[in-house]
């Protein structure tokens, strides 16, 4: 990535007003205080990245900010004049624009309609000709492409960012809180963001940039605030001088960058075969082409691709929630199109992206979620019946070795929290004995000790012998556990190579829809531009 | 800007994590109470006498072994739909029109004997499980209509099976008036002996203290459909599924559990309860099929589940309470009353769960 | 019985089903579905038709129903935006309350004659109009008149207007219609008044002009339900409400006219011979409305359209831990 930091020693002078004063906030909800006495600086022009673990209380923090949340305590300045926010909308005429991690655009509605969403011109009639051209001019200006006439379902993740984006510059935003906002992006995509961002600071705009990527907070920002369980480690150090290790001790307290045993084995016979496979999604637009894949017992097979580019619809077809044309087969047996019932007694289990949504029964007890794939069979169904003291004591006994952290057995689903939810999925899943493991985005959303934790469990499972797919956004995750990586772009998926020799630029590469002119990885004669170290 | 308030205390709620157990049955009771001030108010303001008619209530419908043996009368149609209520909206299966499955089970029942199925002088213990069978049958396939709708379709059920309803209003009316009719009235004959429930009254000759009960077999079927239902949902594989897919339709379906299955399932329990209901009624209570037998017992059922917050055993406490309301209720001037109790009962208990998801507390400012 | 007088009585009758409709509509579109509409416009039809005796005035009637159904609906808004308590069982017990309310306040008043009346009128040109004109345009109550230009105004509203578009953001995205400064409380507050004060104008339509008069538990029949069916026939816009409107009205309306003749067109009228198979014409309206759901449901799964993505859902800021 290109190195910026010199370019802008001069401009953000610690003299210069500050953009945004947050002092002592105090923010609490319900079992947590996710701000404790936080003081924050944004000053004009700079580019501040707010890193922390997911929990760290960041995106918490900017919500009191953007007038989501009222602090319990504390005030908040914005150049310099001391404001209180009663709602969003008062923010926003501040001067404060916040594009949060979930996109908070109405589908149905155009471009241009979600734009002008909550504003009061115009007065009346909606006479969208004169206000698309508006928007239109805004998104030339700005380098920030894009149709204003289209409606928000039909664009893409990176298409619809701008969109938001534009939304906050079309009301005046001078100050941009950017929550997550590579999560959802290819590695070409965020430096197409970064540049956009370098460009609105040369303006004279000021930027947050929250995350919990150490490499990127070191190519984008200017200064850095670290949090960690509600307080701050690091207040606004200059970038410049920190490196890696040092932030991610700051975040997390210890010196973690993951290092998991990983045997090399030799892969088995193939346990899960796809060919031809085609699908459609909910909106009827073509979501697979032609899906060719093979994943081996004991090996894990990483695929890689921004989300929207099909891997939803993937992981549905191989479970048996989404029909498909062309085959799939799990030990030989035909699944595609079968009832999930019959794709559940091949040996699939399904580690789903959504956890709360799909993946458990938020008002049922942790029982009750548990035995959702085993209620069937001895000894906890028996025939019409369920034997309940059985049903507990199994509960028991996977709670206490998967370390789900909870009252009880007997506690509702609802009152875990991410990482112990993802634990008592994969307790469920992995103790039925599974051949074929689908696992969909399983860190999202977690703390750096959960995603340990899960992608122990993971190899451990690749040790027994299970053949593994996983699905994910996160390239270093990919990079670190699997033994053969794939990218997914628009319903194709590529020939998988071996992770040893992966390079993560021409994944990026692919991930965007660009194929390598050269077939042999690692010498395609493009641009070097790799996840580089500090 | 300091804001200027009303009040020296502020009103802060809290998002609860947990509910303490036994809250719910507290919010409800509370509801209740509320519900009946409210009630009572209102009766005073139009002129009526609010003590005088919950005492008469009280009265009328607990005060004497004759009464009863009433109220439990009244009870037992009012238990059987609070389970059918019950069972569907564990799934979520909003399926309002249970009076239209009770009408159709009567005349389910009814038909075993107008159609002359069965020789006369046929025994009773044949007689009565067929009629009660049919009623079952009836009902079940009434509201299994709508729950293949649902399940096929994604048809809206609340509307469907309330529409199913007002034709089953109108497809009794039709037999009444006309193939059924006794003598241009409006009503069948009357049932031969061997088809009417037995009452305690019945047993008289030998029991002399039993004279004028008159609460029927129908009572012990709807405890026994009460314990069915019970274990159906607590101990048995369909309940696991059942209240799985009311939780997360998405999360049963990733379980594999096919939802469109179970959806006619349900549907069809529930209709079938709805039947009996009215099988029993018609056998127990009417002896002939007649229009207009039924004042509202399937809606009234409707807010006897929402009150047991769909427990089978709470159903029959209150399907009870509510037999006496119903009871009682007839004699009140004027005729809207207990329907309006029923409303605001059932308003203040729903709102009353707000204690559940949160924590009100009063704080001085 | 002429087919323009039964299409005109169609019309007329519609008019209660429209304004209803038109109601849950814009409750609808907002996110919160008002089951409690059949209590509203008993409510309403009482509150008319007392107040218009009352005070000799229909149009105060009017006015004080209105006010009725809108307050009934803030009830139903209270428990189902603030307590957030399920909407669709809020509006059932709603429903069971109003209709209780106003049976009891209604005694006595089946006695009390038709009550005052409404202008009736016919629009000179096109009232001419063949066909078209007798039944649409000829002596039809002021309030039909006033149903006709609802449906325009509605549509303007929702499609081409700014407070129509944030109508549409906060029934199917509520939280970037919050995160935009839009107070979703209010937005929907505001929509389910208007839908239940609609809700009491079709009451009063009823009670004021349709079938004038208080009939007690006769005054409706499944009129409230049939309004919430149409919405989803409508697909949630005004112009195909309206058609399906008029058209059960008219049906319903069909079925009472083949009892009354001797002969249809020359063949002997099995309804009229027969009474009790009247009964089965009886049945026909609902079994109509079923098969329009039927109808809709289809389309809807073929077309990908839906309700508002969020109807049905209560809206909490902020909810931790999504």
């Amino acid at each position: 990535m290109t190195d910026t930091h010199a370019l802008d020693a001069t401009r953000a002078a610690p003299s210069a007003p500050l953009a945004v004063g947050m002092r002592d906030i105090v923010k609490r909800f319900p079992g947590v205080l996710a701000n404790d006495a936080v003081d924050f600086e944004l000053r004009r022009g700079e580019v501040h990245a707010l890193l922390g673990e997911n929990g760290a209380g960041k995106s918490t923090l900017m919500n009191v900010l953007a007038g989501l949340y009222r602090p319990d305590a504390g005030t908040i300045e914005v150049d310099g004049r001391e404001v209180e926010f009663q709602s969003p909308r008062d923010a926003i005429a501040a001067g404060l624009g916040m594009v949060h991690q979930h996109f908070t655009l109405v589908p149905s509605l155009t471009v241009t309609e979600n734009i002008l969403l909550g504003l009061r011109e115009p007065r009346f009639r909606l006479a969208l000709g004169r206000y698309e051209a508006r928007v239109g001019a805004l998104a030339e200006e700005t380098g920030l492409a894009v149709d204003p006439r289209v409606r928000v379902w039909q664009l893409s993740v990176g298409e619809q960012q701008r969109v938001e984006i534009l939304k906050m510059l079309y009301r005046g935003a001078t100050i941009l809180v950017m929550d997550e906002p590579t999560a959802v992006l290819a590695p070409q995509e965020t430096e197409e963001l970064f540049r956009t961002l370098r460009s609105m600071t040369e303006r004279g705009n000021s930027v947050v940039f929250i995350s919990h990527k150490l490499d990127e907070v070191l190519a984008i920002a200017d200064r850095i605030t670290v949090m960690r369980r509600g307080k701050v480690t690091a207040a606004g150090v200059e970038a410049a001088g920190m490196t890696k290790r040092e932030l991610a001790r700051l975040m997390v307290g210890r010196e973690v960058l993951e290092s998991l045993e990983k045997v090399a084995r030799e892969p088995g016979p193939a346990i899960l075969e796809l060919d031809g496979v085609g699908a459609i999604s909910d909106r009827g637009l073509r979501a697979l082409t032609d899906v060719r894949l093979q994943v081996h017992s004991g090996e894990i097979l990483g695929l890689a691709g921004v989300a929207g580019n099909g891997q939803s619809e993937l992981a549905e077809v191989i479970t048996g929630l989404r029909p498909c044309s062309g085959h799939i087969s799990v030990n030989g047996k035909e699944v595609a199109n079968r009832p999930v019932i019959e794709v559940i007694e091949a040996g699939v289990a399904h580690v789903p992206e959504d956890r709360t949504g799909t993946g458990s029964a938020p008002n049922l007890s942790l029982t009750d979620n548990l035995i959702m794939k085993s209620y069937r069979t001895r000894p906890i169904g028996r025939g019409w019946t369920i034997d309940r003291v059985v049903a507990r004591h199994r509960a028991e006994e996977l709670k206490e070795a998967y370390e789900v952290s909870a009252p009880s057995v007997d506690t509702e689903a609802r009152l875990l929290s991410g990482g112990n939810l993802q634990r008592l999925i994969l307790a469920r899943e992995i103790s039925s004995g599974p051949g074929l493991m689908v696992a969909v985005q399983p860190t999202r959303g977690l703390d750096v000790g959960a995603i340990e934790t899960v992608h122990r469990l993971l190899l451990a499972q690749r040790a027994d012998g299970t053949a593994i797919l996983l699905i994910s956004e996160d390239l270093d995750e990919i990079l670190s556990i699997a033994d053969r990586v794939a990218v997914i772009y628009e319903g194709r998926v590529s020939q998988p190579i071996p992770a040893t020799q992966a390079d993560v630029a021409e994944l990026g590469l692919l991930m965007t829809g660009v194929t390598p002119s050269g077939a042999v990885p690692g010498d395609d004669g493009g641009p070097r531009t790799s996840g580089a170290a500090a | 800007m300091p804001r200027r308030h009303l009040l020296p205390v502020r009103i802060v709620a809290e998002r609860r994590l947990e509910a303490p157990r036994g809250l719910g049955l507290l919010t409800t009771l509370g509801g209740i109470v509320v519900a009946l001030v409210i009630s009572g108010v209102l009766i005073a303001v139009i002129g009526g006498d609010p003590i005088g008619s919950y005492a008469h209530i009280l009265r009328a419908s607990l005060g004497s072994s004759g009464v009863l043996s009433d109220t439990l009368v009244k009870a037992t149609p009012l238990i059987f739909t609070g389970l059918a209520s019950s069972i569907a909206f564990r799934m979520r299966l909003w399926n309002i029109g249970t009076e239209g499955q009770l009408l159709m089970g009567a005349w389910g029942a009814s038909a075993v004997v107008l159609f002359g199925l069965l020789p006369a002088g046929t025994s009773p213990f044949i007689t009565l499980p067929l009629m009660m069978l049919a009623g079952f049958g009836v009902g079940a396939l009434w509201a299994g209509v709508a729950g293949w709708l649902k399940a096929r379709l994604n048809v809206n059920e609340i509307i469907t099976t309330l529409m199913l309803f007002w034709i089953a209003q109108r497809w009794i009316q039709y037999w009444v008036f006309g193939p059924w009719s006794e003598g241009g009235f409006q009503m069948s004959p009357r049932f031969p002996r061997e088809a009417w429930l037995p009452r305690l009254t019945d047993f008289a000759s030998a029991v002399p203290d039993l004279g004028g009960l008159t609460v029927h077999l129908g009572f012990v079927l709807a405890l026994v459909a009460a314990g069915l239902i019970w274990f159906l949902l607590s101990r048995t594989r369909k309940g696991y599924e059942i209240r799985l897919i009311g939780d997360n339709p998405r999360a049963a379906r990733y379980a594999g559990i096919d939802i469109g299955r179970n959806i006619i399932l349900v549907m069809l329990i529930s209709g079938g309860l709805a039947g009996l209901a009215g099988a029993s009624e018609i056998s127990g209570v009417v002896h002939r099929l007649q229009d207009n037998f039924s004042p509202g017992y399937g809606f009234t059922g409707i807010i006897v589940a929402f009150l047991a917050r769909f427990n089978p055993i709470g159903v029959v406490v209150a399907g009870i309470a509510f037999g006496a309301l119903i009871l009682a209720g007839r004699e009140i001037q004027p005729a809207g009353i207990p329907a309006m109790i029923q409303g605001i009962i059932l308003f203040c208990v729903i709102a009353s769960d707000v204690f559940l998801r949160y924590r009100v507390r009063l704080e001085a400012r | 019985m002429s087919l323009e007088l039964a299409v005109a009585a169609g019309v007329t009758a519609g008019t209660v089903l429209l304004f209803a409709a038109i109601g849950e509509l814009f409750a609808e579109r907002a996110g919160v579905i008002n089951l409690g509409v059949q209590g509203m416009m008993f409510v309403g039809a009482l509150v008319g038709f007392r107040v218009g005796l009352q005070t000799g005035d229909a149009w105060v009637g009017i006015l004080l129903a209105m006010l009725a159904g809108g307050a009934l609906a803030l009830l139903h808004g209270i428990v189902s935006i603030h307590l957030q308590a399920d909407q669709i069982v809020s509006g059932l017990a709603l429903t069971f309350l109003g209709t209780g309310v106003a049976l009891v306040l209604g005694e006595g008043l089946a006695s009390a004659g038709s009550g005052a009346l409404l202008p009736v009128y016919s629009v000179p040109l096109l009232s001419d109009i063949p066909i078209l004109g007798p039944a649409f345009f000829t002596n039809q109550s002021v309030l039909v008149y006033v149903g006709y230009l609802l449906v325009p105004i509605a549509s303007f509203w929702i499609f081409h207007t700014r407070p129509g578009l944030h109508l549409r953001a906060v029934g199917e995205q509520p939280a970037a219609a919050d995160a935009l400064g839009i107070n979703v409380y209010r937005v929907r507050y505001a929509y389910v008044i208007a839908g239940g004060a609609l809700a009491g104008l079709a009451g009063a339509t009823q009670s004021l002009a349709v079938v004038p008069g208080w009939h007690a538990d006769k005054t409706f029949i499944a009129q409230g339900w049939i309004a919430v069916a149409l919405v989803i026939f409508g697909q949630w816009k005004p112009g195909r409400t309206m058609i399906g409107a008029y058209l059960v009205a008219f049906i319903s309306r069909l079925a009472l006219d083949l009892q009354a003749p001797r002969d249809i067109f020359g063949l002997e009228n099995p309804f009229f011979y027969y009474q009790p198979s009247t009964f089965f014409l009886n049945m026909l309206p609902f079994g109509l409305v079923i098969l329009v759901l039927i109808v809709a449901a289809r389309e809807a799964n073929r077309k990908r359209i839906g309700a508002p993505a969020a109807l049905g859902l209560p809206y909490v800021r902020g909810e931790r831990g999504r």
